[in-house]
């Protein structure tokens, strides 16, 4: 089965709001997660302004020989991106399934401020459920 | 792989736990009253529910954004649509009917017929001005204000006040560019 290395959540202007390590591979200190983080808002941007084609809502995902990186981003601006590996399939579905995880566990807690970074442990505990479970329920959606 | 296709305010409504219709009246209730001992006058609890309809919009719109698996609406006629078809059925149950468009397009009424909020209420003569459902026109206020647009939520019938109906005003006041840089101050 293929692995997710990381997941990342961006607000919506550029601050790392969300980041955590899933495999063994991909992992990256603070300093690298948040360099990561406010390139990929900047190169979202860049891609929108440069696409041949008008109307373009931002790269989704990015291929390289050793990992993928498939990236949503919601009407309201805030991005989710997970670092997986190559040739995963499947992982707009999960990118949703994390989004309304998102807006459940996040959003719904009275005491999570709006674009700061997010620790609600039952958000935590979801997505570790939804990440490493079998996803095969959860493509059955 | 196709995006996932929009789902009814019926399918979601019946998919998302609930609670009893009689407590949420209740406590929705019991917070105008709370708000009314606090601040005593009536326009400043008016502001108040409007201000925490706001602060649920803002968080509520990412929900329905995700539950309902709409996209990006073409035109402000489309966004009212959805409110009134998807948004009040998802979160209240009801549906609500869209009407007096103006020329451009940018001013509609929402109008309900039937309102959970309001079940036990009677408007006593010291609260007249109240407008005893203002969370809801600050939601969609919040709401759309996450999705770039700037608008104006009135009430024009309530039918605590004696109207036939319940009428929200929705005034499209102007439509931020999506592009950035987002500035700083903002």
């Amino acid at each position: 089965m293929a692995a997710i290395y990381s997941l990342y959540i961006i607000n919506k202007s550029g601050g790392l709001i969300f980041y955590k390590d899933y495999g063994s591979k991909g992992r990256m200190d603070t300093n690298d997660s948040l360099r990561v983080a406010s390139l990929w808002h900047s190169m979202h941007a860049i891609s929108q302004q440069l696409s041949p084609i008008t109307g373009c809502s931002g790269i989704e995902l990015l291929e390289a020989d050793t990992f993928d990186l498939n990236c949503f981003q919601s009407l309201t601006g805030t991005k989710f991106f997970v670092v997986c590996e190559p040739g995963t399939q499947n992982m707009e579905v999960l990118l949703k399934f994390i989004y309304e995880l998102y807006t459940d566990y996040v959003l719904k807690n009275p005491f999570y401020e709006m674009e700061m970074p997010i620790r609600c442990e039952l958000f935590d505990i979801k997505l570790t459920q939804a990440i490493q479970k079998d996803r095969v329920a959860l493509l059955g959606r | 792989m196709a995006p996932a296709a929009p789902r009814s305010g019926e399918a979601i409504f019946s998919s998302v736990d609930r609670v009893n219709a009689e407590l949420f009246t209740l406590t929705y209730g019991a917070i105008v009253r709370q708000l009314l001992n606090d601040l005593e006058e009536v326009e400043e609890v008016n502001k108040q529910l409007d201000q925490m309809g706001y602060n649920i919009g803002i968080r509520l719109i990412d929900e329905f954004l995700a539950k309902s698996n709409v996209s990006r609406c073409v035109d402000f006629k489309e966004t009212a649509d959805m409110i009134a078809k998807v948004g009040f059925k998802m979160f209240l149950g009801v549906t609500a009917s869209v009407t007096k468009w103006d020329a451009d397009g940018s001013c509609c009424s929402i109008v309900l017929e039937e309102n959970p909020l309001v079940d036990f209420v009677e408007l006593p003569d010291t609260c007249q001005g109240l407008y005893y459902c203002n969370i809801l026109s600050g939601v969609i206020r919040g709401a759309l204000e996450m999705v770039a647009m700037k608008t104006e939520v009135t009430w024009i019938r309530d039918m605590l006040r004696g109207d036939d109906a319940y009428e929200l005003q929705v005034k499209l006041l102007s439509q931020l560019p999506e592009e950035y840089p987002y500035k700083d101050d903002e």
